[in-house]
């Protein structure tokens, strides 16, 4: 196990975790800063206005990054939940715990933009097609996940009820991902995809990528301080705590 | 085998009995999941009869007639192969077009006339500017007039 380049079971442990994210997270924040004011600029002044939908499309730059965000931060969770139940690690559990409510306000502002984009341009605030309902039934999987683990006193039972629902949860992102093509859906299909070339002009499409990069980068700050204030909670009782210079004075 | 790769084991195993499980649930309510029926799947037959539901296909060109209260309107959903009238009291969306796409909810009567309670604007997944628009229309026509 020794001879590794890199020991990642090193960083698995919360002391030398906890004050790894605390470099980190400065980071994060400036690049989300950077990310989003261009992100925001190109798609606001830069990106021309849409031939069927006018300026009413611009709400795309935060409804896809936050859709995509939603997903993917539940795929991350459900791998960390994976994870800790493998290898019975804790900092595993802990990670998959701080990334809940952030995927929960990414699944909220997707299902919220939409309403706001699907008044205007489709007719109606909702209907129950099976890509926004898929996606409701994610956001609800986000909060069912809060409310088991809050409901379990011990922290390590606590993780390991939440991860069997976060993975048994997994099936449902690639229904959201494939409901546009597997089923009439009122929601149109995926603009960009991996399998062929995107749907939308050249500037459009960067202002897109850019407000994702800065939603990627604004989850993983805020996850890591979560992830940060949980290891202090659940260790409090540890002596590398009491060390901490920043708890001392 | 270590317990640690035992466990690994089970959590692949019931993640591929889960996907299983999921695939045939959703195999079996397929037809319950579609969100709108095509023309052709209702001449066909596949829509429910007597109870409402929806029909979804574009806006046949110069199908659209308002009637002189200014509030109803008729127009004909093709898919191109089949085509089906609907008739309308209400207001449209703003993307409601011809030639673009469009769903709509009601029953279908006697006379083979959709009477629609509901109109929604179905757009497509294509997002470009006006100029860009144009250009493509003109691509279009000019490929229509070349075809023999």
């Amino acid at each position: 196990m020794n001879n590794r380049i890199i020991n990642w079971f090193k960083f698995a442990s919360p002391q030398t975790f906890y004050p790894l994210a605390g470099k980190m997270i400065p980071w994060f924040w400036a690049l989300t800063a950077a990310f989003g004011l261009a992100g925001l600029y190109i798609g606001f002044f830069v990106a021309p206005t849409d031939a069927q939908q006018g300026e009413g499309y611009r709400i795309i730059f935060v409804h896809v990054p936050a859709s995509w965000m939603s997903m993917f931060i539940y795929l991350v969770m459900a791998f960390w939940a994976a994870l800790g139940l493998g290898f019975n690690t804790r900092l595993s559990g802990m990670m998959a715990s701080a990334l809940a409510p952030t995927g929960a306000l990414m699944a909220f502002l997707s299902l919220w933009t939409g309403a706001l984009w699907g008044k205007p341009m489709w007719g109606t605030w909702w209907v129950w097609d099976a890509r926004l309902t898929s996606e409701l039934i994610l956001f609800f999987l986000y909060l069912g996940f809060i409310a088991l683990q809050s409901a379990i006193d011990d922290a390590r039972r606590a993780d390991k009820a939440g991860a069997v629902l976060a993975l048994v949860g997994v099936v449902n992102i690639p229904i959201i991902y494939f409901s546009v093509k597997w089923w009439n859906t009122l929601h149109q299909g995926a603009s960009v995809s991996l399998t062929k070339s995107p749907a939308m002009a050249q500037t459009m499409l960067w202002g897109m990528l850019l407000m994702a990069l800065a939603f990627w980068m604004y989850s993983i700050a805020v996850s890591l301080t979560r992830v940060r204030a949980i290891i202090l909670e659940r260790e409090r009782h540890a002596g590398w705590v009491d060390e901490l210079p920043e708890l001392k004075s | 085998m270590k317990p640690r790769h035992k466990r690994f084991a089970l959590i692949g195993g019931g993640l591929a009995v889960l996907g299983l499980a999921a695939a045939l649930v959703l195999n079996a309510f397929q037809s319950n999941l579609v969100f709108f029926f095509t023309p052709t799947q209702v001449a066909a037959g596949e829509a429910p009869k007597g109870k409402s539901f929806r029909i979804g296909g574009l806006v046949k060109e110069g199908s659209l007639k308002r009637q002189p209260d200014g509030l109803t309107v008729q127009f004909i959903v093709t898919d191109t192969a089949k085509e089906i009238p609907v008739a309308y009291t209400g207001i449209l969306p703003d993307l409601f077009r011809e030639g673009k796409g469009v769903v709509a909810q009601g029953k279908l009567g006697e006379s083979g006339l959709f009477a629609a309670s509901e109109v929604l604007a179905k757009h497509d997944e294509n997002y470009m500017p006006p100029e860009a628009q144009h250009a493509v229309d003109q691509a279009n026509k000019a490929a229509k007039t070349v075809k023999p």
